[in-house]
């Protein structure tokens, strides 16, 4: 836990992910991935429906 | 002054004489935006999804960079170093930031797969990009505030791009007095203009309808022109569309 505070508080160095030559940092890549996520949720989630008028 | 012309029924509206650049002026923008499209009671059916809300999303995310940046600014850059809540609003700014950022995106991804650009809104997609590449440039300059090894590492890294396509002796990143002047007033006023510019031009156009939405959609006809008088008491009732609240 309080590695994981130290990281979210920038003490650490940062955490890198590689594929090949396929370098990104782990905060780059979950933010990539929370947009893409977002993204397809916003496709398929059914929007609230709207409140009536009096 | 204006001239009433040609108004016989106690319905119609007199017809304004425009003649003075203020009159002209009033004439195009409330022909161009009347007040119903610049703040609408409804928005079209199709608005009703949540594809359509990271525009607002973003919005709402400037709105509290500002607020945020504005306290920082008030303090100088090295007052969240030193203070508990300085650090606190520091990170507000960053998170917002980045919040800005993630919702921008979506908005952007969201709109180019629905070619947003249709119908004559050119100039609102143009005004998107303008307004993502001058919030990077912003972003840019908030690193370089940051007074700590971070920034240092930034600014040095930046100042050999930047000297190398010429703007160096300008925009001297190594410079903190002069950054600090682009990201608290230069940069956040663009943003602001841009962005504004960007909303009165979605309500000027309307918010772009899906690709597949029918030719016969009320919100896709062009909206109704004033008509003389004598036209309007042979119009029959206008049917009311299909709209969200």
């Amino acid at each position: 836990m309080n590695s994981l505070l130290a990281l979210a508080a920038g003490e650490s160095p940062a955490i890198y992910l590689g594929w090949g030559d396929f370098v990104i940092q782990l905060g780059n890549f979950v933010v990539i991935i929370v947009m893409l996520v977002l993204f397809a949720l916003a496709l398929v989630l059914p929007f609230p429906a709207a409140k009536r008028r009096k | 002054m204006s001239a009433p012309t040609g108004s016989t029924g106690q319905h119609a509206e007199p017809e304004e004489e425009f003649y003075t650049w203020t009159g002209k002026t009033r004439r195009w923008v409330l022909k161009k935006l009347p007040p119903d499209k610049l703040l609408p009671q409804d928005q079209p059916s199709y608005v009703a999804s949540w594809i359509y809300v990271f525009g607002m999303g973003a919005i709402a995310s400037l709105v509290i960079i500002i607020v945020s940046g504005l306290i920082l600014s008030l303090n100088g850059p090295l007052w969240w170093h030193v203070s508990g809540f300085g650090h606190f609003i520091n990170s507000t700014h960053l998170w917002s930031v980045e919040f800005f950022f993630l919702f921008m995106v979506v908005h952007l991804w969201g709109k180019y797969w629905m070619a947003a650009w249709r119908g004559g809104r050119v100039l609102t997609w143009i005004t998107g990009v303008v307004s993502f590449a001058v919030s990077i440039v912003a972003a840019f300059t908030g690193y370089l505030l940051q007074t700590n090894f971070d920034s240092q590492w930034i600014a040095f890294e930046g100042k050999d791009a930047l000297n190398a396509v010429g703007i160096g002796a300008w925009f001297n990143v190594a410079n903190l007095g002069q950054i600090f002047m682009w990201h608290i007033v230069l940069l956040p006023l663009a943003v602001a203009a841009i962005v504004a510019f960007h909303v009165i031009l979605v309500r000027v156009h309307g918010v772009v309808p899906p690709l597949d939405a029918a030719d016969t959609d009320a919100q896709l006809q062009p909206a109704p022109q004033p008509v003389p008088q004598a036209q309007t008491l042979q119009q029959p009732t206008e049917e009311p569309t299909e709209v969200a609240r």
